[in-house]
């Protein structure tokens, strides 16, 4: 599990002078799940291109099992990727797209070509056809395929020539809700019983948090945090990270001592320590860690000004001081209403201050429209920056 | 699918009946019509006069569309690779002879081809003709020593009958080139070649590149990305080229009468000569182009069927 398999030394990458990567260092290692996370045109997209060796990094290197790979052209790497709009060859049925790969022959440590045998071709492409659930549809026109099963074509077809590395490029962006959760699932299984290190990209970061041993947040074509789901979730490193993964009141504050942060002119007990004396800070709430008492219980005193039932629970925007807060409550505040919070000392998160202080973490915009408007599910990435050759 | 036209449709249609279906219908009745008016066979009974045109037309008509094919894929595959502003140059420079008049741009190649033209001239001045004149010589003088003797005592020895003709007597002041059976393919190349690069530049520039990300990813080499992917998915592109290059060579007439001097005679011709020309008889030529046109019409129908799979695939 832990040895390492690819590292990004310094990787910059620019277009006609637009930085898109911008020292990127990272290291995978074998057999992991990593996803690289972040917002449309954060660099994700074209990190995972370097990778797979479709771009070649305008400086710093990539190392593949320690050996250099800058000029190793895609053909030539023991990695495999599954395209966004799964690229599946629509004059070849699904039988004969899976085994395009196993068709080619391969150059042995000798310099002999060796080929599959058609039989051992045909048993691994139904071997492959079990893996993702696609038996009896060998013969099928890729073009008559649903969106859930071409994607399964476009995985079997990548992972039958048994890559050391599979990357994936947002496969689950065209898919519905219910059959992306599935396919998550699924995903998950195929790679714990192929053992094999996956690469993926995505914006959702649910999606992330879900399937990942590690995820690598991104954005303006720096990684901000690197760590496990629970990592990025509870110790988010700056407001960015805080409001993209999941949601996130962030207020301004200050640092007075070790386990003591002051915010709305008020201290509170934090679990955090480590920063200067009367440091100012970031501090992030999550919405859930916030337990509604009466108001004359209350640390703080505000009124609800927006109620939203979400099923499991409702999300309620408070008014605090001018500032508005995001609270999720199983207990219904009716607008209009003053309520008094608690927040326990482990529902507090310290940051240092960042270049993304005071962009994130304000709920005053609040509204349901808002909140889908900004709730993309899908936008290409990149487009036009990407391939000079794509027309 | 609604089975109602639209109003907007009704000028189209009355288009098509006037300028399409009716000639067609006219064309097979003379087909079947004595000059008297009466039902006849005969019109196709003499078909088999004309086999020879037939194959000739056919054969060069194939012979263009091969050379066509074997300049335009290269051409339209590297036009397709080009950067934007390549290909619209590329796209420009590939029409503008479409531009000037037909039988302009075709009678421009007598003043290239003739035997005091410029092609000939050119020869002239770099020592191309002085050079073949060379060679004939030294050819000439081997055949007369193989004629001298050795080549009875060859056949003498393996008793056979060889003979060896002697090459051309006389030095050449030119190369024949204008009416000759290559100008007139000639012809057909320059004039029909944009109709099947643009078909096929359009196919190759529209194809997804990821899928040949995704070729190279699986592990194929240039060349097998263009094989197994490029290539198929370009049919479709290639069929239609195919088409209108084939179709109008075989019933061209303006270029074998310019180019190829008139001698021997192409379908066009012998079609024209029923009409306009002396053998004045209209009911023939009808049936002529008739004929024609069902060949043509199953050749094309074979290769369709043949190419519907890709093609099927390309649209989805």
């Amino acid at each position: 599990m832990s040895k390492e398999l690819i590292r990004l030394a310094d990787c910059t990458m620019a277009f006609d002078d637009e930085v898109v990567l911008d020292k990127i260092n990272l290291y995978i290692n074998d057999k992991e799940f990593l996803t690289l996370l972040g917002p449309s045109g954060c660099g994700k997209t074209t990190t995972l291109r370097i990778i797979g060796g479709f771009q070649t990094p305008t400086s710093g290197d990539v190392y593949f099992d320690g050996v250099r790979i800058n000029a190793v052209p895609p053909h030539k790497r023991a990695i495999n990727t599954v395209f966004q709009k799964y690229a599946l060859f629509p004059h070849l049925n699904v039988y004969e797209n899976i085994a395009f790969g196993l068709r080619i022959p391969k150059i042995d440590e000798k310099g002999k070509k060796i080929k599959l045998s058609e039989q051992e071709i045909d048993q691994r492409v139904m071997e492959m056809l079990q893996v993702v659930n696609l038996k009896g549809f060998e013969k099928r026109r890729v073009t008559s395929l649903s969106g859930g099963q071409q994607q399964r074509v476009a995985i079997a077809r990548a992972l039958v020539n048994r890559p050391k590395v599979l990357l994936l490029d947002e496969p689950l962006g065209a898919l519905d809700l219910k059959l992306r959760k599935d396919m998550q699932n699924e995903l998950k299984r195929i790679q714990q019983a192929m053992g094999i290190t996956f690469i993926y990209v995505t914006h959702d970061q649910e999606e992330a948090l879900a399937m990942s041993d590690t995820v690598v947040v991104m954005d303006s074509g720096r990684i901000q945090q690197i760590g496990t789901p629970e990592d990025i979730y509870n110790e988010p490193k700056n407001a960015f990270v805080a409001d993209f993964i999941g949601e996130s009141n962030i207020i301004d504050g200050i640092m007075r001592e070790d386990g003591v942060v002051e915010i709305f002119n008020r201290r509170f007990q934090c679990l955090d320590k480590g920063f200067a004396k009367d440091e100012p800070v970031d501090v992030v709430i999550r919405p859930e860690d916030v337990d509604i008492v009466p108001e004359d219980q209350g640390q703080l005193k505000g009124t609800v000004t927006n109620v939203t039932f979400k099923g499991m629970q409702y999300d309620i925007i408070v008014d605090f001081y001018g500032f508005k807060w995001l609270i999720q409550t199983t207990d219904l505040s009716p607008v209009g209403s003053h309520i008094g919070i608690k927040i326990d000392p482990d529902g507090f998160h310290v940051m240092k201050k960042s270049e993304y202080s005071g962009m994130f973490g304000d709920y005053s915009s609040y509204s349901e429209e808002y909140e889908e408007i900004s709730d993309v599910d899908y936008e290409p990435e990149e487009e036009g920056k990407e391939g000079g050759n794509e027309e | 699918m609604r089975n109602k036209l639209s109003w907007f449709a009704v000028p189209y249609v009355v288009w098509m009946a006037l300028f399409t279906v009716a000639p067609v219908v006219m064309v097979v009745i003379y087909a079947f019509t004595t000059s008297t008016g009466g039902f006849t066979l005969d019109n196709f009974a003499r078909m088999g006069d004309f086999a020879v045109v037939f194959a000739r037309s056919f054969q060069m008509a194939l012979i263009a569309t091969l050379i066509c094919l074997l300049i335009g894929y290269p051409l339209s595959y590297f036009m397709a690779k080009e950067g934007p502003s390549f290909q619209k140059v590329a796209t420009v420079l590939i029409m503008l002879p479409m531009w000037m008049n037909f039988l302009l741009r075709t009678y421009a190649w007598v003043s290239i081809l003739e035997n005091n033209g410029l092609l000939n001239r050119l020869f002239a001045a770099i020592g191309i003709i002085d050079l073949g004149n060379l060679i004939n010589g030294g050819l000439n003088s081997l055949c007369a020593w193989l004629n001298s003797g050795v080549l009875d005592w060859l056949n003498g020895m393996l008793g056979t009958e060889f003979v060896l003709n002697t090459a051309r007597a006389t030095d050449m002041t030119y190369f024949r080139m204008l009416y000759t059976q290559g100008a007139v393919v000639l012809g057909m190349v320059y004039n029909y070649l944009p109709f099947m690069v643009l078909p096929i530049y359009s196919v190759i520039v529209k194809l997804d590149n990821s899928l040949l990300e995704a070729a190279r990813d699986l592990g194929a080499s240039s060349s097998r990305v263009f094989r197994k992917v490029i290539f198929p998915l370009s049919l479709p592109g290639v069929l239609s080229g195919v088409t209108m290059v084939f179709v109008p060579s075989v019933s061209t007439f303006a270029i074998s009468k310019m180019l190829g001097g008139g001698t021997k005679l192409l379908l066009g011709d012998l079609i024209e000569l029923q009409f306009l020309g002396g053998a004045y008889n209209p009911y023939l030529g009808s049936a002529i182009s008739l004929v024609m046109m069902v060949i043509v019409v199953v050749c094309m129908y074979v290769m369709n069927r043949f190419g519907e799979g890709e093609e099927q695939a390309v649209m989805l």
